[in-house]
């Protein structure tokens, strides 16, 4: 599943980035292996790595959206290090990413960088003038296939690619992560409607499902409950998985029949500003950047996760 | 130019195997042929046209060629952010037809007058944007324009049996048909109205007024040198459009003879008030909005002695 070209980039990036658990990532790579239920990806501290570059790089840049990003951080963790499959950013039978909350792009750069799509050089540029990492992606960059930014719009881009990928009799996926409050979306029902009736088995999306978004709370904003039941209503297979367990992610994903019948979601149970005590389920912390105490008594709390 | 289009993307998909048809549930009696065809290359989406655009792009980025087909306002504006962030930004070859330019939809109202898509689509520097005058200049810009790699945007007509005199089927990307050539004024106009401007200048000769007609399919790229020449030589141009004033063929027209100095006077007929609440054929918004050829007409002697004076 990991390309052994990538390795020696990805060890260097690691050993910048985090010594021990880096190299153990890197080693694992390096032995070209699959990340699978037994060599996990929390274990191996990719998930943390995953929230240090996200603190790291949205104080240096001084941005907000620092709580989504956390949010999703198991869930990407485990979208790239057990599930996608990316030989090359280039290759057509590549599986399809869609980050449909686009604000947490953040998290997705970290994972590629990472994953060495591109170096530390490039990672650091984030937010900066003249930068291809802004806050939401842009498919210029290798690694990311579609832009986003408004939200209702990742998951039917990601329909059109997983019917692409039936009609050319392709096996590849098309994985799109939304947010809850992206339910809020007409758009998105609609595209729910089409890949129920098309039975877009090899499509797969999975809903942040923290409650949260800008301005409160999604109960108290549009209350979106029951989500599991409003997917189900629509015709999807919906699975409820905790968003911060990598491996029991994968693992549903693992089970999952991409090859004919209804299309997939996993509602993915998560906490806004995970892993950071102060952020957790705070609304502030959509927009709100860090102060210079905040930064470090939130790095100290990663480090205690993993 | 429905079954024009139906025919024309029929036979181009007979040679190209990624061309695909999605339609938001419009085109009955028109699209058959297609789908008759190629029962598995075309999808009616629904009544959900963002859907259908965002789907178009996840095609398009597979290696497809996807025609997106629906009334003009409902291609266009229903779906204008999907296309901005779709098709545009990641350029990709995704064909947006909208059907019934203007006042086509006649006693349908309001809601389904095509007067602004031109004006939207124009500003998006990324795409390419086609409003052919008659069916024979849609065939012609279908085969010129549809395996181009960036999104086109097609403004289609419902009429598949009237032609423009003079214009023969003629299209060229950035350039504009001139289908009359006179000294007194030019006309230039956009869409089917084309017909109403050939009929206005046939009327003025007999008045013994002597005018330039030029037709403007392809919006963009703009056909600048051309539009420089023809305003070059006349004292005054009349734009006629059956879409609001602003944006459109009188915009672009302006711009050229602003931007490039040009000593010419512009008169923009087309659409200046909200058509609502009064409903028409399409021949009496013609009218109503100072469209019709015997309009024209009036216009022109009126500018034409408000300039001499």
């Amino acid at each position: 599943m990991f390309q052994s070209r990538r390795s020696n980039t990805l060890w260097n990036n690691c050993r910048t980035l985090d010594k021990d658990s880096g190299v153990r990532l890197a080693i694992l790579f390096k032995n070209n292996a699959r990340l699978n239920e037994e060599t996990l990806t929390e274990e191996f501290g990719f998930s943390s790595q995953i929230r240090r570059i996200i603190l790291e790089q949205s104080k240096r840049a001084n941005v907000g959206h620092i709580g989504s990003n956390l949010s999703v951080a198991d869930i990407i963790a485990a979208l790239y290090g057990s599930i996608l499959n990316i030989s090359s950013p280039h290759d057509p039978e590549r599986d399809r990413f869609i980050l449909s909350k686009g604000h947490a792009a953040l998290s997705l750069y970290a994972a590629l960088f990472l994953r060495g799509f591109f170096p530390k050089e490039v990672l650091d540029t984030f937010c900066e003038d003249g930068s291809a990492l802004g806050v939401h992606p842009e498919h210029g960059l290798d690694g990311i296939d579609f832009s986003t930014g408004s939200l209702g719009h990742g998951l039917a881009i990601g329909a059109g690619a997983a019917l692409a990928a039936r009609l050319q009799r392709s096996a590849r996926r098309v994985f799109v992560l939304v947010s809850d409050a992206e339910c809020n979306e007409g758009s998105l029902w609609e595209t729910l409607m089409f890949a129920a009736h098309h039975r877009l088995a090899n499509l797969i999306a999975i809903v942040d499902l923290n409650g949260q978004q800008a301005f409160g709370y999604t109960a108290d904003v549009l209350d979106l409950s029951p989500m599991a039941g409003r997917w189900r209503a629509f015709g999807w297979d919906v699975h409820e998985v905790n968003g911060h367990d990598p491996e029991e992610i994968s693992r549903a994903i693992s089970t999952l029949d991409t090859t004919s019948g209804l299309p997939h979601v996993l509602i993915a149970r998560t906490v806004f500003g995970k892993g950071v005590s102060f952020m957790e389920g705070e609304i502030k912390w959509h927009y709100w950047p860090l102060s210079d105490d905040e930064y470090q008594q939130a790095l100290s709390e990663i480090a205690g996760i993993s | 130019v429905r079954r024009t289009f139906a025919k024309v993307l029929t036979d181009l998909a007979e040679r190209d195997a990624r061309i695909i048809l999605l339609t938001g549930d419009l085109g009955y009696t028109v699209l058959e042929p297609f789908c008759e065809r190629f029962p598995s290359r075309f999808f009616n989406m629904g009544v959900a046209e963002q859907n259908m655009l965002g789907a178009a792009t996840g095609l398009a980025e597979a290696g497809f060629i996807p025609f997106v087909y629906s009334i003009v306002t409902f291609a266009s504006l229903r779906s204008y952010e999907f296309i901005r962030n779709g098709p545009i930004f990641h350029q990709l070859p995704v064909r947006i037809v909208g059907v019934g330019a203007g006042f086509e939809y006649g006693n349908a109202g309001p809601s389904h007058y095509g007067l602004e898509d031109l004006g939207l689509m124009r500003i998006q520097p990324g795409i390419t944007v086609i409003a052919p005058a008659d069916y024979e200049q849609a065939n012609a810009a279908l085969q010129a324009t549809w395996d181009s790699p960036r999104p086109v945007y097609y403004r289609l007509s419902k009429d598949d049996s009237t032609t423009v005199a003079g214009l023969n089927g003629k299209f060229e990307l950035g350039r504009a048909q001139l289908i009359r050539e006179g000294s007194d004024l030019a006309m230039i106009a956009v869409g089917p109205i084309a017909g109403e401007v050939a009929a206005a200048a046939e009327i003025l000769a007999t008045r013994g007024v002597s005018c330039t007609v030029a037709v403007v399919a392809s919006f963009n790229p703009a056909p600048t040198d051309d539009l420089i020449r023809i305003l070059s030589t006349v004292p005054l141009a009349i734009t006629v459009e059956a879409h609001y004033v602003d944006g459109g063929i009188g915009s672009l027209v302006s711009e050229v003879v602003a931007e490039h100095g040009l000593r010419c006077r512009v008169v923009r007929c087309g659409v200046r008030t909200m058509p609502v609440g009064v409903c028409g054929s399409q021949d009496y918004q013609h009218r109503r909005h100072g469209l019709s050829s015997a309009a024209l007409v009036e216009t022109a002697l009126s500018e034409l002695q408000s300039i001499r004076r």
